[in-house]
């Protein structure tokens, strides 16, 4: 695009033709106010405080809805801008509330913020003031209209951003309020941007309003733990609970965008269930409180006498990298078991064979926002992949990407798709070839796929895809924060770190039907979830674990884990972009799954080398292949940054049965979010609302 | 929800006016037909016009609430409206809406108990060469003394 | 109801000719007097040609902001891969503004032959009448007059034997001020809010529907089968030089013969007030005038011998806006005149910006508590500066609207003002609200 030449405040500076002057000065350092103007947002020119000096223009210009063009001479701070600016706070706070002590968002208000920079110290506002009782209208949403400013922001993010539409306007005039898609109540995904995007304190959280002062948090950059895609969310800490989530400062691959899950369902962290001290089986059968020194020695005492072949070690989807690291290595060496496995939930392995001698076919959460088009296969990506389905609209709306959806049922991509096709899963590959036409003409593409495409129909696809004549990248879906860490990791039965293969042992399915395992040792994970049986009725279980499950009620020791909250190290999420997870609080009585591994390792009277979370992504760094290459600068500052697991051939082949997404909603991941107090407040029918 | 033969036939009609994918379009007079038949804007008739033209009923609402002449309650059977703006003002369009106070007991959008008169104070109506000036339903009368405001009440049944 | 005044002999009856014939709205007699000549000639013509003969007609818009209507046509682009529209601004709420009401009820025929020939100018193939919809009963005769129109080959296909053709139909409104504002009328007619849209792009670029949308007002379009009929040029010649034609300019207020008269651009303002409209009632003064609706700022009794076209109005500080004049005598409240106009701008403001529908409310309240007699000395300098902070600030022109005639009040009668502050026992002290 053809460059011009603008003067912004004296400075000539170049821009391309045609852009909005807010985001000109913004790239040249200057801040143009506004409050209704937001990037990646449709434009509204409501709120009239970008309101610009404009050469030869007759009047002050919007700045928000300004196209520059060559020779155009702006003044974004002379003295009729400023006091344009006055007036419209001025404006503004006349019927605002002036109860900022009070009111929640208080310290971090765009309003206040904006008041304090040009605003006038005295009221010349001596009427009544409009009131209206403030609503609440979920366990999560209050608004309180008086406060509102009308920006329209929160309609925005709902409709455009999620897809979803459950804000409205209502009245005219002064009389204009927001209002929900149910009368007096929300029904919606429960996300919760409308809150985080709302300048002012209208919209306040029904988990964090009246908790704290924003300056009273500590904040903690880490990674949400609810699902696979990666979100980063800023932890508000204080007093060593976790009071809010949010990503407001758009660190991560996530920018702004948390779902329901993410920025409330921490709160399963301090659920009163969670365990808090060791438990051992008695002699009576009953798992008894027991110290942590008594119950690390029994079980070091009992993996050292039950090593071997028939000893079971399941692994975790939702512990880290290094932990998985750690544990298949503890497993394959000290405790000389192949037995190695996780609950998987997507052909991960099967892709990486399939695309095995090529490169740079895994798409990253950016090149779903980025590709021409994007083909989503037998998922509901809405409800199972929040961040990829919000990117998914966010590339159709602002690059109009071809969005094409074959799934069972009513989604809802349908609502932006191309073309949607609707497929039993088990012919989902014979339906895509409908579309072959219109995808071989789509520039590119990203193709993200279910649990039910495994195995054979894994190569299919990706034989389909090369056959398209264009680039094609492939996201194979699977569930929890690090499920495709653990694969990467080796918590394989038959594949090691880097999907090298070893000496095969037995899959998840098996070491549950074998009668004959010694032990069973699994961490964070909950195999026998839904009434499952073990099968080797003597096996010694132990179960690390952040809660009693169905596993940990078998176990013969349980011992309580830290959450994801609770510790540092990396995670790979659904697209293998490597980040890292940082602690923000500790609970009492629980301990890090690295930690415990450490301690057993000793009470073996064996050597892992040194047990902390640096030193083992170091040794990850120089042994796993995919993540020797990984850029640690960025890892370290929170970034985030993809492995490139393909190197040459797979030797795995994928057992059916053995692989089977738990298919969790917006409002479900099992496990977790079971003990999240606000998540099953706000349960809704899933999806209901926007089919 | 059903409405009369004539008004669904009109309902079916007035779809055809505008481009294809854009029967939203429709949604204001479907609105402005439906009260008119029905008395006020129902629920039901929001929920109604959303299915029918796929909105979701807060979508419908968003209108419902922006106009003026769309109401969510009933007004009286004969709804009285009284213009007090500049035209009607300058000739007696404020004394003459007191007066209709007064003669019915009635204030700005209030309806009688027994639900046959409502009154309400209205913006320019374009009737300022003919000023003051009232509506009586869709009926214009123009000119309007406070004797004559008496005939026409009084006519109302 | 038959609704039109006794013409007068000192008007130019060019557009309201057939007001008063027998059966005016009927087609037979439209096509006794004229009718759809001016569309057989257009038939013949070029696009070009048609918008050419209208921009040599110097008419300019009559919906209030006196565009050069050749001009607008003109910016409709030629080729276009979505179809074009016509909308006809029929929304006439402005206040003071009864005319487009009388040219429908009178003669919509005028109306029709008027869309079509932006029709053939533009390469529209359909369109839309809003019309307010307190204005219920002139959509049915509209309605009428369109199944006329489509019965007798003037509308639908093949339109006078030719390849022409074009589908019209009325639109209801449902009372809002505010959609009378072109871009919020789009928003209105899609079945949306009526909040205005971000300009650009015009609706002649993207208007209704997100097409190519040719938007006047009824009696711009009512004036054009004139123009073809007679020629640009002499249209033009009836008015004066930039300000073509005649104008309806609706007279109400404190004169002996209030109604609408279609009188020349340029036309002496108080010829018109003292002889058409027979002068002020009551034997009373003259005080003051609003030229072209409410919007527009009032005028002084002494600045009101002017002649009435654009330019004039505009250089004695007001605008001829919608042709709605109303005159008051010397017994007129100006204090309570701005009260009751700010009511009606914080009544329609649509609410979308910040000067707008904060600042008619704060107005509103003011000038309430000032006429109640709670005023202070400071308070009428704080509704000028108010005003003023709303001037040029808003999204839409409903903020001017709504600024401009308070300027202008409270500058020239702020002895009224100081008169109601002089009632209030406190005025001199400092009482300040903490709220
Ligand atoms: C607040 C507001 C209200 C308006 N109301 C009307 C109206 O009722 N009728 C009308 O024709 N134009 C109205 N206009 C002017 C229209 O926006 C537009 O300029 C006009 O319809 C264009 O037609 P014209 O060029 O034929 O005048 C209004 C403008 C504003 C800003
Ligand atoms: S000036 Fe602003 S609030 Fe007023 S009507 Fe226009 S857009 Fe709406
Ligand atoms: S940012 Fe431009 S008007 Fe709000």
């Amino acid at each position: 695009m053809a460059l011009v030449n603008v003067t912004i405040n004296g400075v000539s500076v170049q821009a391309e033709n045609g852009a909005l002057l807010i985001e000109v000065a913004k790239q040249n350092g200057i801040e143009i106010p506004a409050f209704c103007y937001y990037e990646g947002m449709s434009l509204q020119a409501a709120c009239r405080m970008c309101l610009v000096e404009v050469e030869k223009a007759p009047k002050l210009m919007a700045g928000c809805t300004l196209p520059v063009a060559e020779g155009m001479v702006v003044r974004t701070e002379s003295e009729p801008v400023v006091k344009a600016r006055k007036t419209t706070l001025e404006f503004l706070l006349s019927n605002h509330p002036l109860d900022c002590p009070v009111c929640d968002k208080g310290g971090e208000c765009e309003l206040q913020d904006m008041t304090f920079k040009y605003g006038v110290g005295e009221s010349r506002f001596t009427e009544a003031k409009q009131h209206v009782p403030e609503k609440q209208w979920s366990p999560v949403v209050f608004y309180d209209a008086p406060r509102c400013i009308l920006c329209y922001r929160c309609v925005r993010v709902c409709s455009e951003g999620m897809g979803v539409g459950a804000l409205g306007v209502a009245n005219r005039g002064v009389y204009s309020e927001i209002i929900p898609s149910h009368g007096d109540h929300l029904e919606c995904d429960e996300c919760g941007s409308c809150i985080d995007i709302c300048p002012v304190g209208s919209l306040t959280s029904g988990i964090y309003r009246y908790k704290t002062r924003p300056w009273e948090m500590e904040h903690v950059g880490t990674v949400c733990t609810h699902c696979s895609n990666g979100c980063k969310t800023t932890l508000g800490v204080r007093n060593n609970e976790i009071v809010r989530g949010n990503n407001r400062d758009r660190s991560g691959i996530n920018g702004e965008f948390l779902c329901v899950k993410g920025r409330y369902a921490f709160d399963f962290n301090h659920h009163p269930e969670r365990l808090q001290t060791p438990l051992i089986r008695n002699g009576d059968g009953v798992l008894e409180e027991a110290s942590w020194s008594r119950a690390l020695k029994l079980v070091a005492e009992k993996f050292k006498a039950l090593a071997g072949p028939k000893f079971g070690v399941i692994g975790s989807t939702r512990t880290t990298n290094e932990e998985n690291f750690l544990l298949q290595k503890f497993a394959r060496t000290a405790l000389g078991t192949a037995n190695i496995d996780h609950h998987r939930s997507g052909d991960v392995v099967t892709l990486v064979d399939s695309l095995s001698g090529k490169s740079g076919q895994l798409a990253t959460v950016a090149d779903v926002y980025t590709a021409k088009a994007v083909l989503v296969i037998a998922t509901d990506l809405s409800q199972q992949h929040p961040l990829l389905a919000n990117n998914v609209r966010a590339n159709f709306r602002h690059h109009k990407a071809a969005v094409y959806a074959v799934t069972p049922g009513p989604v809802r991509e349908d609502k932006i798709a191309r073309k949607f096709l609707r497929s039993a899963e088990a012919d989902s590959i014979a339906a895509v070839e409908q579309l072959r036409e219109a995808l071989s003409k789509a520039g590119d593409l990203v193709i993200l796929f279910g649990d039910s495409i495994q195995g054979d129909k894994v190569r299919q696809l990706v034989a389909f895809g090369e056959s398209l004549g264009i680039p094609v990248k492939y996201v194979c879906l699977v569930d929890y924060a690090n499920s495709r860490g653990a694969m990467d990791m080796g918590m394989l039965p038959d594949l090691g770190p880097g999907y090298h293969a070893t000496a095969p042992g037995l899959s998840l399915h098996q070491m549950l039907a074998a009668t004959d395992l010694s032990a069973l040792w699994v961490v964070g994970a909950n195999p026998l979830k839904g009434g499952k049986k073990l099968a080797s009725v003597g096996a010694f279980v132990v179960v690390q674990d952040l809660f009693l499950t169905e596993t940990a009620q078998r176990a013969d020791v349980v011992l309580p884990a830290g959450s994801a909250y609770e510790k540092n190290g990396t995670v790979t999420n659904v697209c293998g972009q490597v980040q890292r997870i940082k602690k923000g609080i500790e609970t009492v009585g629980s301990k890090a799954d690295l930690a415990i591994f450490g301690l057993l390792a000793r009470g073996m009277g064996i050597s892992l080398g040194a047990v902390d979370a640096d030193t083992i992504f170091a040794e990850i760094a120089a042994t796993v292949p995919g993540y020797s290459q990984l850029p640690m600068p960025i890892i370290l500052t929170g970034g985030a940054a993809q492995t490139h697991p393909v190197n040459g051939r797979v030797p795995a082949s994928t057992v059916p049965g053995n692989i089977s997404s738990a298919r969790d909603t917006l409002f479900t991941t099992g496990s977790l979010t079971r003990y999240s107090k606000i998540l099953n407040e706000v349960l809704e029918k899933p999806g209901a609302l926007y089919r | 929800m059903t409405f009369s033969p004539e008004l669904e036939a009109k309902f079916a009609d007035l779809v055809t006016h505008y481009p294809e994918g854009r029967q939203r379009a429709a949604l204001i007079p479907m609105l402005m037909f439906g009260q008119d038949e029905i008395g006020s804007v129902t629920q039901e008739m929001m929920d109604e016009f959303g299915k029918r033209l796929g909105l979701s009923t807060m979508q419908v609402d968003e209108v419902v609430g922006y106009y003026s002449m769309l109401h969510k309650k009933p007004m009286g059977k004969f709804h009285v409206q009284v213009c007090t703006n500049v035209a009607c003002m300058l000739r007696g369009g404020a004394e003459l809406y007191d007066h209709a106070c007064h003669k019915l007991g009635l204030g700005h959008k209030q309806v009688s108990a027994d639900g046959r008169i409502s009154l309400e104070e209205v913006e320019c109506m374009g009737a300022c060469s003919w000023a003051p000036a009232i509506q009586v339903n869709y009926d214009f009368h123009h000119e309007v003394s406070t004797d004559q405001l008496d005939t026409i009440l009084e006519g109302l049944q | 109801m038959k609704l039109f005044n006794e013409p007068s002999p000192l008007e130019t009856r060019i557009i309201s000719f057939r007001f008063g014939l027998e059966n005016s709205a009927s087609l037979d007699t439209y096509l006794a007097h004229d009718g759809y000549k001016a569309l057989r000639k257009a038939l013949e013509m070029t696009p070009d040609d048609v918008i050419n003969e209208v921009k040599a007609s110097n008419l300019r818009g009559r919906g209030g902001a006196g565009f050069p209507t050749g001009l607008k046509w003109s910016f409709v682009p030629r080729a276009s891969e979505k179809p074009k529209y016509i909308v006809v601004n029929a929304d006439e709420s402005e206040p003071g503004t009864c005319k487009d009401r009388l040219l429908i009820q009178n003669d919509p025929h005028q109306l029709i032959e008027g869309v079509l020939l932006g029709a053939i100018a533009v390469g529209a193939k359909k369109g839309w009448i809003y019309i307010r919809g307190e204005y219920n009963y002139l959509i049915a005769i509209m309605d009428k007059a369109i199944e006329e129109a489509y019965k007798n080959g003037f509308l639908g296909k093949n339109i006078c034997g030719t390849e022409f053709e074009f589908d019209l139909y009325t639109h209801t409104g449902a009372g809002a001020y505010e959609c009378g504002e072109e871009s919020a009328l789009l928003e209105s007619l899609e079945g949306k809010r009526g909040v205005p849209r971000i300009r650009p792009p015009f609706p002649a670029i993207s208007g209704a529907f997100q097409a190519p949308t040719l938007l006047n007002n009824v009696e711009t379009f009512a004036s054009v089968p004139a123009i073809l009929r007679m020629g640009g040029a002499a249209y033009a010649d009836l008015g004066v030089p930039k300000s073509g034609g005649t104008r309806m300019v609706c007279m109400s207020g404190h004169v002996n013969k209030p109604g609408v008269y279609e009188v020349p651009l340029g036309f002496p303002m108080m010829k018109f007030v003292n002889e058409i409209g027979g002068g002020i009632w009551k034997g009373r003064q003259l005080k003051a005038i609003i030229p072209g609706g409410s919007s527009s700022p009032l005028l002084t009794a002494e600045e009101c011998d002017i002649p009435m076209d654009y330019d004039s109005i505009a250089k004695a500080g007001s605008m001829l806006g919608s042709g709605g004049l109303m005159v008051m005598d010397e017994t007129t409240d100006m204090v309570k005149l701005a009260l009751r106009i700010m009511r009606f701008y914080q009544h329609e403001s649509c609410g979308w910006c910040i000067p707008c529908r904060e600042g008619t409310t704060w107005l509103k309240k003011m000038l309430q508590r000032v006429t109640d007699g709670h005023g202070q000395t400071r308070d009428i300098d704080l509704i000028g500066d108010l005003a003023q902070n709303m001037l040029g600030r808003t999204f839409c022109p409903l903020g001017d609207a709504a600024a401009m005639p308070t300027i202008a009040i409270v500058k020239k009668y702020r002895n009224e003002f100081e008169a109601y502050v002089a009632k209030n026992p406190f005025a001199a002290s400092e009482l300040v609200s903490i709220s």
